[in-house]
């Protein structure tokens, strides 16, 4: 074994798995994760912890993989984390705890993403629940969304005894891990739905097909419902489109109506009701993970995909593995290159894209180098496809319909970082809706924070 | 899940049911939809709510069988249940904010097509409860496809009745009944709410402009969520983009495109045929014998 390297996970052939939504990754064994462990020397003054946004004791679980207690090491990260087998998978350890990993300066660092998700999937797998508090405090706390930051602040504070309601707009629970994050990378039926169920498990109640401030307000949970403290966790989830002409034409779509299809509608396998349009040339215009999301998703529809991002590929804010592998599944990435106009045919269907080419200029304000057209570089992308993967922003359907609740310029709700608190008394916000579309991890941390925020108000209430 | 608590056929493949959904009825108003979602792998089909009983905690949703998710609806029974039934959704018609007052001095002219009378009905009550006396068409193709004409008839000052045909009621299009009720009966109007086919109410709306009469028309596009995470129902009013989910669905007839809206409501018109010739043939339908490219 060479102590500088990982121990390599598996993975489906990408020529394999370009034609199927199995998992890409199979991740660890017991053995392989028990050998990746020994990699671990158990820092004294760990690093790794501190870039968690959750700040799982790392070394603590590791010890027990290593020696082979798996249901120790699930109760170590229990303590932290109530949706492992997510974040082991989706969150960005190359930016978070692994970049700050001992081993990482001189090799590579610490798999701790895939021996964190090996420890989630064991404890699946040996049916290992977690406990609920034994007593209630007699409170209850209403929590909005169901995606990682309300799970997550969910999960705390009922662990804490508190009787948490969830309430969630669409038919399944989840939020982004359902209808935007891809089977491929992030199962639903075995991990998410466990995941979702352990939460569960802990008490906490999920009332779907609830859309706060049109079926009832965070005034009314307050007020006629008798909660004592509510938990905003809606997300980002209002898409953003160019403004450029042809952009309601029909094959262009927002990446969260197609991911949305695909993942939460499952529109890929026959047996289920709803459609989606999959044309045979689609272009995805944006660089981050849900551009790359939609890309690989429409590859798997049968269609020939390019990515088409204005910057270059150093700026490419997507993670890294997961450009690695779209590249590896045969996604074209036209770089540098912005769209001006969709093409639109006699019958309202996109026929081509005409983009321009770009180069890097100055370094702007964010000291990112701003993309400036390359003068006469106009050329038209043969698609019949666009998906746009621009970024979104929260929806202001919370905040215009509750009383006293601020917003910033970007419609995010002002929070406290440390303790998620609002400006109105016992509503508390984390996640997407407070920092705008960021990763699920941060939103994990957001959720926790926010649970620790409504615990202490209500203690001293 | 939702139990569906009575079920009426209105007409030809047009039922009513009544869903007991408590959260729905407590909230809704008139203007608003629901997203009813029948099992696990239903799609999420969008329908105005045509009626709701606060007391009771039901809603009235009102549908034509016209696609494979609408005919599988249309053979749920009283006593069954579906999956999903979320909402209300959308805005509420901007009338129901009006003072009565205001609305009592308005000459409203309401404008129903075929199944859009459903969604027309509400509205109409909602004016007779707040004591302001409105006008009403229902129009269809022939007689057999008109419904809720006596409901309408009690809460509606005047409803008249036009056929295509001339089947039952006046002999032509809505269009000609507004034109026959300006210009023969002497009637003027400052609001008219048209509701039903896409292309009823772009026509509608042509008229009404050329009359200078204020429209309002309610869409209903492609949807997904309807709560704005997606844009499926994306439109052009004016020189905005608007989701009809969540600025909607009713706005201003005169600044609408509809031709770019008729264009979108026909995106997934072979995936919807296919669906069909599935439900009615089952696993005949395959390998492409009738050139569709079968069930791929």
């Amino acid at each position: 074994m060479d102590v500088l390297k990982k121990v390599p996970v598996r993975e489906q052939d990408p020529k394999v798995r370009a034609t199927n939504f199995e998992e890409v990754c199979l991740g660890y064994n017991k053995d392989e994760a028990m050998e990746e462990a020994t990699r671990c020397i158990k820092c004294k003054n760990p690093k790794c912890v501190t870039g968690c946004p959750v700040s799982i004791d790392i070394p603590g679980f590791i010890k027990e993989v290593e020696e082979g207690n798996i249901e120790e090491a699930s109760k170590v990260i229990a303590k932290y984390s109530a949706l492992p087998a997510v974040c082991g998978r989706v969150c960005p350890q190359e930016s978070q705890c692994e970049e700050r990993c001992i081993r990482g300066i001189k090799g590579e660092p610490v798999s701790i993403g895939k021996l964190e998700r090996f420890v989630a999937d064991w404890s699946r797998e040996h049916n290992i629940k977690p406990q609920p508090p034994e007593t209630l405090n007699g409170k209850k706390v209403a929590v909005i969304g169901s995606g990682p930051a309300g799970l997550t602040c969910a999960g705390d504070l009922a662990k804490l005894g508190y009787d948490v309601t969830i309430f969630e707009a669409l038919h399944e629970a989840g939020g982004v891990l359902v209808y935007g994050i891809p089977e491929f990378r992030l199962p639903k039926e075995t991990v998410v739905k466990t995941e979702i169920d352990n939460v569960r498990e802990l008490g906490v109640k999920i009332e779907t097909n609830v859309v706060i401030g049109k079926s009832t307000t965070i005034d009314e949970l307050l007020t006629e419902e008798g909660f004592d403290a509510v938990f905003v966790g809606s997300g980002a989830g209002l898409p953003k489109f160019m403004g450029i002409p042809g952009e309601n034409a029909n094959g262009v779509f927002s990446a969260n109506e197609f991911l949305t299809r695909n993942n939460l509608m499952k529109a890929f396998d026959e047996s289920y009701d709803s459609p989606i349009v999959s044309g045979k040339k689609v272009a995805v215009v944006g660089g981050g993970n849900v551009a790359m999301d939609a890309a690989r998703t429409a590859l798997r529809l049968g269609a020939e995909v390019h990515i088409v991002y204005r910057r270059s590929e150093a700026e490419l804010p997507a993670r890294v593995e997961e450009v690695h592998h779209a590249k590896e599944e045969g996604i074209i990435f036209n770089l540098l290159t912005n769209p001006e106009e969709i093409l639109v045919d006699e019958n309202g269907r996109v026929k081509g894209m005409v983009c321009v080419e770009m180069e890097l200029g100055e370094p702007d304000a964010s000291g990112r180098r701003r993309p400036v057209v390359k003068a006469d570089s106009e050329f038209t992308l043969d698609v019949d496809t666009v998906i746009m993967s621009l970024g979104t922003s929260p929806n202001p359907l919370i905040s215009s319909t509750t009383e006293g609740l601020e917003v910033n310029k970007w419609k995010c709700i002002v929070a406290d970082e440390v303790n998620g608190k609002t400006t109105k008394e016992g509503v508390y916000a984390g996640g997407d809706a407070v920092t705008g579309a960021a990763t699920v991890i941060l939103a994990m941390g957001a959720g926790k924070a926010a649970a620790k925020g409504i615990d202490e108000y209500l203690s001293t209430k | 899940m939702y139990k569906i608590l009575k079920k009426e056929v209105l007409a030809n493949n047009i039922y009513l049911m009544d869903i007991e959904a408590k959260r729905v009825a407590k909230s809704c108003f008139p203007g608003q939809f629901i997203i009813v979602k029948i099992d696990e792998k239903g799609e999420r089909i969008p329908l105005t709510i045509c009626d709701y009983d606060r007391e009771a905690g039901s809603v009235t949703i009102v549908f034509q069988a016209v696609g494979a998710s609408t005919q599988r609806m249309a053979e749920y029974e009283v006593g069954d249940t579906f999956r999903d039934f979320v909402g209300p959704l959308g805005c509420k018609s901007e009338l129901v904010d009006e003072p009565d007052e205001e609305l009592k001095k308005k000459k409203i002219l309401f404008v129903a097509g075929g199944v859009g009378t459903a969604p027309v009905y509400p509205q109409v009550k909602w004016m007779k409860e707040h004591g302001v006396d409105v006008d009403c068409i229902i129009g269809a193709r022939n007689k057999e496809l008109i419904i809720l004409e006596e409901e309408m008839k009690k809460v509606a000052k005047n409803c008249y009745v036009a056929t295509d045909d001339g089947s039952y009621g006046f002999k032509g299009n809505v269009n000609d009944k507004i034109k026959d009720l300006i210009h023969n009966e002497g009637k003027s109007y400052d609001l008219v709410i048209a509701i039903g086919p896409i292309i009823m109410m772009k026509f509608v709306s042509l008229l009404t402009k050329e009359l200078g009469i204020k429209t309002i028309v309610s869409m209903n596009p492609i949807m997904v969520d309807g709560t704005g995470m997606c844009g499926a129902c994306r439109l052009t009013v004016g020189d905005e983009v608007k989701f009809a989910c969540v600025d909607g669905p009713e706005f201003d007839g005169h600044l609408v495109n509809f031709d770019e809206s008729m264009k979108r409501q026909v995106m997934y018109r072979t995936e919807e045929g296919r669906a069909v010739l599935k439900l009615k043939e089952g696993d005949t339908h395959k390998n492409g014998g009738c050139g569709c490219g079968g069930d791929k």
